[in-house]
């Protein structure tokens, strides 16, 4: 057993109502520079939905992650080899088109208008060439178009789903849709780590953290091919490849990343889990059935004592061992297993969890009247609008078990909560749902309260990063600056 | 060694240039690696533009390493490639293959340099060192391509006459009776050579010294401890 500590993630989307109050607070602080205007390290999708860069999840096209060959995890996008001969020219790299041309507005046309009887206009500006251009997408291109037959249609999480299935998600009356909030979900097995020639990608050891060395990148552009979620972005303007970097600097002074924070759905938990680094590569190798379960069964559990004294072995200090004993993640993920990693089946473990979106009941409209389709005050999960093989394309690499499973916990919880507090359903039938769910009354408080009643601090539980002692007395500050992903000791200029 | 006199200008060009590129060369690119390191990248413009870049990039640069290589054999062993060429039919498949390298290399350059000036967005990234470095290196591609189709047998004749003259330069020995023999247009490609040389070290062309070998041979996954973590903890 090699213990090693992780900040993990989960994201409850349930709660989430596409404001991208988070994608701007992360805009604000770290991609408004230039080069880096197109980026959005953390962003909001519409699912179903084509998302950012538009069919990320398509793997034919990108080629992104690792896939099984002859009982070996490979990247699909190179290889030693064909880093070498690649070199020139990736076959792999997205472009600019697949993510959309930054612009801004020609304000000084409104201010120095001539005057006229017509209202003057900003006219859109590229803010790579600075010339005129027709906006002809932009970061959250497919917002709220759940039923659209341009972008919807598109969304690679199809796949597998009967005709009547598709209509249902799209016929007007019945348009549903849910967000589907992504940064980089630092992964165990992160193939952008793998695939970099220059190896300036790297995982912190403490935390996991996944970070790009701004000194040592060379921009052979290998990472943005390999990372199926494409969440490393190319600088255009630097010539070097940038990612999220789990805000390390609040992180390590004990506040919650921008997203995080700002979040107004109150949907992100934050946390320390403890896991095995030796079972990374058995794990990874899995057949897409059982990725879930493994993935699950690389966390540790911090209260174990065998795992405490590895931990305690490996370095792990004891206020990170008590952080993960307290940590949301480890709930959602271990006790409840309700929280599910998003496409397990690109193999780069991601340690970023969602809790899949209950949708709102399947009903028809008839005249004026509207009939559900389900006698019960909450409907029957497999009834949902979104088809269940939708999220289970999402969430369970094509296998609804697990989703059914999350999904299943929750409606117990709210018609457990029901019978509480409004008491229509008789206890009776809510803790014969909560035992159909596997789930007790006493977990069922928990989840309501961590999930509805959630503080700062219960969300968030951010373990002492202990850099104090780490960092400064054993290396020149400046010069470790320029190598953590951001943070620079010269100006962050295009070279000649 | 310098004399004035009716070699005076071959001397410039022969013995002064080399020592002072390879020096400007050699002082430069250390400083700028340890000053500016952020600014050794590839500055890949791929992601700009991919279509035309695959036209362009891929036909130059397997090209221009293959001539390089060529340059590179033919310094180091000189007396193989002279006992290769011997025969007729093996100094023609090297000739060939070496003349085909260089229009590859130089379709390739077209290619970049007509990319470069029609996509917008890939020409606003292009800054006027690029410039100089294109130029330099059409000069160079041009000329050489010259020299072979009117001064044939190059991979000979560069055998026993090219290489003294730079071995001559390694061991601090100069003697260029070698080269001021020589046709002006071979003598216009060594002195851009060493132009291009004394002046890659300010320009994009720094990315060669960065290539990333250790890709090869190392792990997949890189982790990264600070150095004290473990050892203080069990203090």
């Amino acid at each position: 057993m090699n213990v090693r500590s992780q900040i993990s993630m989960v994201f409850h989307l349930d709660k989430c109502i596409g404001c991208h109050t988070c994608s701007i607070a992360c805009k604000n602080i770290w991609t408004d520079r230039k080069g880096t205007e197109y980026m959005w390290w953390n962003n909001v999708e519409t699912k179903p939905g084509t998302g950012f860069p538009t069919k990320w999840e398509d793997q034919g096209k990108y080629r992104g992650g690792w896939e099984l060959k002859d009982g070996k995890v490979q990247l699909k996008s190179t290889s030693k080899a064909k880093t070498i001969t690649n070199i020139f020219h990736n076959p792999s790299m997205p472009s600019m088109d697949d993510y959309y041309e930054p612009w801004t507005y020609k304000y000084d046309e409104l201010l120095n208008a001539p005057e006229g009887s017509d209202q003057p206009t900003a006219r859109p500006i590229s803010m790579v060439t600075g010339e005129y251009i027709n906006v002809e997408a932009g970061p959250n291109w497919d917002d709220d178009l759940g039923g659209s037959p341009v972008y919807a249609e598109n969304d690679p999480n199809l796949q597998g789903l009967t005709e009547e299935q598709r209509m249902q998600l799209s016929a007007i009356e019945r348009l549903v849709f849910f967000y589907f909030p992504r940064i980089c979900n630092h992964c165990l097995n992160p193939s952008c780590v793998a695939a970099c020639p220059s190896g300036a990608l790297y995982k912190r050891g403490e935390d996991g953290i996944v970070l790009i060395d701004q000194k040592r990148c060379r921009g052979w552009r290998a990472c943005v091919a390999a990372c199926p979620y494409k969440k490393t972005f190319y600088n255009w303007s630097t010539g070097k490849s940038e990612k999220c970097i789990l805000c390390y600097p609040r992180l390590e002074t004990g506040q919650a990343p921008a997203c995080f924070h700002s979040c107004v759905g109150r949907i992100r938990y934050l946390g320390v889990l403890l896991y095995d680094a030796d079972r990374i590569e058995e794990v990874a190798k899995l057949p897409d059935d059982q990725l879930i379960d493994g993935h699950r069964s690389i966390v540790l559990n911090p209260h174990d004592p065998n795992v405490i004294a590895a931990a305690r072995q490996n370095g792990i200090h004891d206020s990170v061992i008590e952080s993960a004993q307290a940590s949301p993640v480890y709930k959602f993920v271990k006790d409840w297993k309700i929280a599910l990693p998003p496409h397990i089946e690109f193999r780069t473990m991601p340690m970023l969890y969602y809790v899949p979106p209950m949708s709102p009941v399947m009903s028809n409209r008839n005249d004026d009247t509207v009939s559900s389709v389900s006698d019960e005050f909450f409907h029957d999960i497999e009834q949902a609008r979104v088809p269940m093989q939708f999220l289970a394309n999402l969430f369970g690499a094509g296998h609804q078990g697990k989703v059914i499973y999350a999904l299943k916990k929750q409606k117990a919880v709210r018609t457990y909560r029901r019978a509480v507090t409004v008491g229509d359903i008789t206890m009776d039938v809510a803790e014969r749902m909560l035992r159909e769910a596997d789930c007790t009354v006493e977990q069922a408080e928990v989840i309501y309260q961590l999930t509805s009643l959630c503080t700062f601090e219960d969300r968030f539980v951010i373990p002492p990063m202990h850099r104090e002692e780490a960092i400064e007395m054993m290396r020149d500050p400046a010069e470790h600056k320029s190598s953590v992903g951001f943070g620079f000791t010269e100006s962050p200029e295009r070279g000649l | 060694m310098i004399s004035t006199g009716p070699f005076f200008l071959d001397q410039i060009f022969f013995i002064v240039f080399p020592y002072v590129a390879v020096i400007i060369f050699l002082l430069v690119s250390i400083r700028r690696y340890r000053t500016e390191a952020f600014t050794f990248s590839s500055l890949s413009s791929q992601f700009l533009e991919n279509q035309h870049h695959f036209w362009g990039l891929v036909p130059f640069h397997f090209g221009i390493i293959t001539v390089l290589a060529g340059h590179l054999i033919a310094f180091l062993i000189p007396r193989e490639v002279l006992a290769w060429n011997s025969h007729p039919l093996r100094l023609y498949i090297l000739e060939g293959s070496a003349f085909v390298a260089a229009l590859l290399t130089m379709v390739g350059l077209v290619s970049i340099i007509t990319r470069r000036l029609t996509d917008p967005k890939v020409k606003k990234v292009t800054s006027w060192a690029d410039w100089i470095v294109f130029a330099s290196f059409v000069i160079q591609i041009l000329s050489g391509l010259y020299v072979a189709v009117f001064h044939s047998w190059g991979s000979s004749w560069f055998a026993s006459l090219a290489t003294p003259y730079l071995w001559s330069l390694v061991t601090l020995n100069p003697d260029i009776k070698f080269v001021t023999a020589m046709p002006w247009m071979v003598k216009l490609h060594i002195v851009s050579a060493w132009l291009m040389i004394a002046f890659a070290p300010f320009t994009r062309l720094v990315h060669i010294l960065v290539v990333p070998n250790p890709y090869l041979w190392r792990k997949p996954q890189v982790v990264r401890w600070y150095a004290a973590w473990k050892s203080l903890r069990k203090v």
